[in-house]
């Protein structure tokens, strides 16, 4: 599946409680979640961002707490992918299990604000400019995860049996 | 092996298991709080599943934005105390019952030391200070876990940190973790095991333990872990009632990496904005003004945190234009520190004495700072607008510089103000 996205560049340990504040973790419905992204390094981030639009990061994305108000939040502006050096642990899984996909590449002083780029999620294949950089592929384990539909897909399968 | 791969391989049912081999676990718990809750059930309802896999193993905690501070909260609250009823979950804390989480499910003795746990709570970490694996996760992952009770792991490698010599007066868990954080940064443990040893260890307190275990997710790790000695048995002979099932780590299990730290040169680390690795030595903060300081917390809200700034606080004033707010982290704690006189001095000082709950600690409710504002707080994370404003700070300290800076109203030593 190939991707076309413009970029929107955040730096190293952005943390959890940048990508959605726990003020507004009360919330479960995605559009108000989504309406607060990025708010205390980005406030006009969730209206400047388009569907499509890819997050491009450096190291340890995602850090802090478990919440999985980040991912939905990320999501539900129609951001389908964040790329980043490396991610937190907690917060690759809850992703997975969100529907967000996240490709580990170290593309950060490639490419600016606003680059359009294309990505090849299957092969981990990133295009910017004349540029192209592959992926660190995505575990076997979690790709299975991916195929079955996912964490909840595969429970709910389980369950019907 | 090392005691977390030991761990991993006795509940997946292994001989043994290797760094990186994915394996699938038993759970012996999985826990969810007020905030992550919520969207765990989403899930089990989406599922379609009939029961919970053990009502007495899944575990619900209305800490975080408790008592309720506004309607969608209690709305939320309202969501997991039927979804407990429905499904006769045995252990739903709330109200009067209810403490800060990592606190209060050691003290209900509901981890022992062998466990398998995990939490839709980033510091799930913290009951590796029994012995145990416990590591926090998304409440999608948590709902599969109640109901399989089941969860897919990755094995992690094992870092080990080799704690020797003297402690210094007044320097706890806290500031050695700090000074851990500050050593090997936010993400020097990512996806790591923290190993803790060493005659220093020996020499910690259960609460200064809980404090270390539960900081390993500030610098990436998967979990904390402590070897069990004649303190984690005491302390589980007084807390719980089940059996226990000691784990240690081979002389020959390999580490990814070996630290050897002398205890002695930890002094007062406090962690500057507005990263947890940030770290400078109170001695060189002095003259940050501050506004609010917090004691309290998963991190150090328990009964060694709240003795130490009570002997620091006993009979001196919080300066005038500060708030101390000091957060008792059960109710069990609560009491304690009542009987012990511990309240007197803290209203004698100033103090406000908060119900337990996580409260400012991530921003919730019960301190929230304001634009420009700095808060000195033995929290855990000093994020960008963590406890409030964007624009506002948060120092991360032990207890005592916490309750010197509370008496000085710059970021100070307890020996500044003794």
């Amino acid at each position: 599946m190939i991707l076309k996205g413009r970029i929107w560049k955040f730096g190293d340990n952005i943390d959890t409680d940048i990508i959605i504040p726990a003020q507004y973790l009360a919330h479960t419905d995605p559009k108000v979640l989504g309406s607060h992204c990025m708010e205390p390094v980005a406030p006009n981030f969730p209206r400047e961002v388009k569907a499509g639009d890819i997050i491009v990061s450096g190291t340890n994305f995602g850090c802090g707490s478990s919440r999985e108000h980040a991912p939905i939040a990320i999501t539900a502006l129609g951001i389908p992918l964040v790329i980043a050096k490396t991610f937190a642990r907690i917060f690759y899984r809850n992703a997975f299990n969100k529907g967000l996909a996240l490709l580990e590449a170290d593309i950060y002083d490639l490419v600016q604000n606003g680059d359009e780029i294309e990505v090849d999620i299957t092969t981990g294949v990133i295009r910017c400019g004349t540029q192209e950089v592959t992926a660190k592929p995505i575990p076997p384990f979690m790709v299975e995860l991916i195929n079955e539909g996912g964490l909840i897909n595969y429970l709910k399968k389980k369950l019907e049996g | 092996m090392t005691i977390t791969e030991k761990i991993l391989a006795a509940h997946a049912d292994k001989d043994r298991v290797e760094p990186g081999e994915i394996v699938d676990c038993r759970i012996d718990l999985a826990m969810a709080n007020d905030i992550t809750g919520p969207l765990s059930i989403e899930e089990f309802e989406k599922v379609g599943a009939k029961a919970v896999f053990d009502p007495e193993k899944v575990v619900f905690v209305l800490d975080h934005f408790t008592p309720n501070k506004d309607i969608l909260s209690a709305e939320n609250c309202k969501k997991i105390r039927e979804f407990s009823q429905k499904y006769k979950i045995v252990n739903f804390f709330e109200g009067g019952e209810c403490g800060i989480e990592h606190a209060l499910l050691p003290e209900k003795g509901l981890v022992v030391a062998g466990d398998l746990v995990i939490g839709a709570d980033s510091h799930t970490c913290t009951y590796g200070a029994l012995g145990a694996f416990s590591t926090g996760m998304g409440s999608t992952d948590v709902t599969y876990g109640m109901v399989t009770g089941r969860v897919w792991l990755k094995v992690p490698e094992s870092i080990k940190f080799h704690c020797y010599g003297n402690w210094q007066k007044w320097v706890t868990g806290k500031e050695l973790i700090l000074h851990i954080l500050g050593m090997i940064g936010v993400d020097g443990a990512l996806y790591s095991s923290m190993e803790y040893s060493g005659e220093a260890i020996s020499a910690l307190s259960m609460d200064s333990r809980f404090s270390i275990a539960n900081m390993a997710i500030e610098a990436g790790g998967k979990n904390g872990i402590f070897p069990v000695d004649d303190k984690t048995t005491a302390y589980m002979k007084e807390h719980a009632s089940r059996p226990y099932k000691v784990f240690e780590s081979d002389a020959d299990a390999k580490y990814a990496q070996v630290y050897e730290i002398d205890v002695s040169k930890v002094g007062f680390a406090v962690a500057c904005p507005s990263l947890p690795s940030n770290v400078k030595d109170a001695g060189e903060l002095g003259g940050t003004d501050i506004d609010q300081v917090v004691i309290g917390s998963c991190t150090n809200g328990r009964l060694e945190d709240l003795e130490m700034a009570a002997t620091i606080l006993k009979g001196k004033k919080v300066r005038k234009g500060l708030r101390c707010i000091i957060i008792p982290a059960t109710p069990a704690i609560y009491g304690e520190a009542m009987r012990r006189g511990y309240f007197q001095t803290f209203l004698d000082a100033g103090c406000i004495i908060s119900p337990p709950t996580c409260g400012p600690c991530l921003g919730g409710h019960m301190g929230i700072l304001a634009k420009g504002e700095r808060a000195v707080a033995t929290t855990n994370r000093n994020f960008i607008g963590r406890m409030g404003h964007p624009q506002s700070e948060v120092y991360l300290a032990g207890p005592a510089v916490a309750a010197a800076t509370a008496i000085k109203g710059t970021i100070a030593r307890p020996e500044e103000v003794l």
